[in-house]
């Protein structure tokens, strides 16, 4: 097995031991989508044209969720030492990282997307295009999010910080996102935001792991 | 492959604070270097700067191959192993899954990995979770760890502290098995080593 299969095996082993990595993220986005409609007035005709907002706003709340663990633990307890000693860049690491995040949190997140907006009152045949952007949007998610978490590594009450940095920097995905839902929905050209939202993403994937290499160094100095 | 470590000048900043300054040190295949100190005198950031982890004042750190001068950070990447305070074990994964993940990490088998378990007594340990293992033992799974792993330089910070007597013993065997094989150890330590090393002291 390539050193990165072995990270990445290491992290999707991690991520469900102690803690329930996707389950937890899971019942957050369950959550979250549920109180919504209990704080305004949940007729179909008044959450209807909010509902694949709210599956995106819930989405991007529910993967910070897991955030804090994927540099902190490894900090803690002294392995970010020995993963970087390793044969592969930190840079290499950090990507295995984000995209074993990915696996356990975004992508089961991008499965229950589709179902969340139509419980809330998206017409199904949108269902295809929910998934296919939250999935998308769910690798921009992992490494936008990686890097809010190096940054936050070594600080108390890392968690708090991850979400105020990281929050702004996932309006783009929302609103490219959403956007692409809501211009799919009302019969306009949707397919620009969703190429500006995999463009967001690849964009992510590229320069983020230099990113949290950087800060993962930084905190070990 | 490292054959030589060669620390030339090196000077160490904590915050606004230099540990040391122009410290030199050579070391060779099959040497033990114990390096000695008051706490605080730069015994921990010396093997971190060695590890690459934290960038010198001034001074350099140069590895040799058996053939020529390695290229720092690939010498790094293939040929060191620092065991630090921490046991860098997690604490809800078995002590197999830690021990199989990190050896084959640093570039070893699954079977050699075994193999220093059960020389370092922790057969009946590994199917544990490593919350579960005393201090000592889960130093013994990280010794395992570095016995199991190809890397020839070996940092060790304070590695026999928590280990009872017949294991310090045991290591001293482990450690000179390694220097046969044309290993490098420098051990930041207060107690003596185990074994015949040469002494360099940090002053604080």
């Amino acid at each position: 097995m390539t050193p990165l299969g072995l990270i990445f095996r290491r992290e999707l082993a991690l991520a469900w031991s102690g803690g329930g990595g996707p389950v937890l993220a899971l019942g957050f986005y369950a959550a979250v989508a549920t109180l919504v409609p209990l704080s305004t007035n949940p007729s179909a005709h008044n959450l209807a044209p909010i509902a694949t907002g709210i599956a995106w706003v819930a989405l991007a709340l529910a993967s910070l969720l897991s955030l804090e663990r994927m540099f902190e633990r490894d900090f803690e307890d002294g392995a970010l030492d020995l993963l970087l000693l390793g044969p592969a860049p930190a840079e290499a690491v950090a990507a295995a990282k984000c995209l074993a995040h990915w696996a356990t949190t975004g992508a089961p997140l991008a499965l229950a997307a589709p179902l969340a907006a139509i419980a809330l009152g998206a017409p199904p045949s949108l269902a295809p295009l929910i998934l296919a952007t939250a999935a998308v949007g769910g690798v921009a998610f992992a490494f936008v999010g990686g890097t809010g978490a190096a940054l936050a590594l070594g600080s108390r009450r890392g968690g708090l910080l991850i979400a105020v940095i990281v929050l702004p920097l996932l309006a783009p995905p929302v609103i490219l996102g959403g956007g692409a839902l809501s211009a799919y929905a009302a019969g306009l050209p949707w397919q620009t935001p969703l190429m500006l939202l995999v463009a967001y993403a690849l964009g992510a994937a590229a320069l983020c792991p230099f990113f949290m290499a950087a800060a993962c160094r930084n905190a070990l100095s | 492959m490292i054959a030589a470590l060669d620390v030339q000048g090196l000077a160490v900043s904590r915050g606004h604070r230099q540990l040391f300054r122009d410290f030199d040190l050579r070391l060779d295949a099959g040497e033990t270097v114990a390096l000695t100190g008051p706490n605080g005198a730069g015994k921990t950031s010396l093997l971190r700067a060695i590890a690459g982890f934290i960038r010198p004042d001034a001074g350099a750190v140069a590895f040799r191959g058996g053939t020529g001068p390695l290229e720092a950070e690939e010498a790094r990447r293939g040929g060191v192993h620092l065991l630090g305070h921490q046991d860098g074990l997690k604490s809800n994964r078995t002590a197999r899954d830690e021990l199989t993940f990190h050896v084959r990490w640093t570039g070893g088998d699954a079977a050699s990995a075994l193999a220093a378990a059960e020389t370092l007594g922790l057969r009946r340990l590994l199917d544990l979770a490593v919350r579960h293992l005393s201090a000592g033992q889960r130093r013994r799974l990280a010794l395992a760890r570095l016995v199991a792993s190809p890397r020839p330089l070996w940092l060790l910070d304070e590695p026999l502290a928590p280990l009872d007597a017949e294991h310090r013993a045991l290591f001293g065997e482990l450690m000179q098995a390694h220097l046969a094989g044309g290993g490098l150890v420098l051990a930041a330590v207060h107690d003596p080593l185990p074994i015949a090393a040469r002494t360099v002291e940090l002053a604080g």
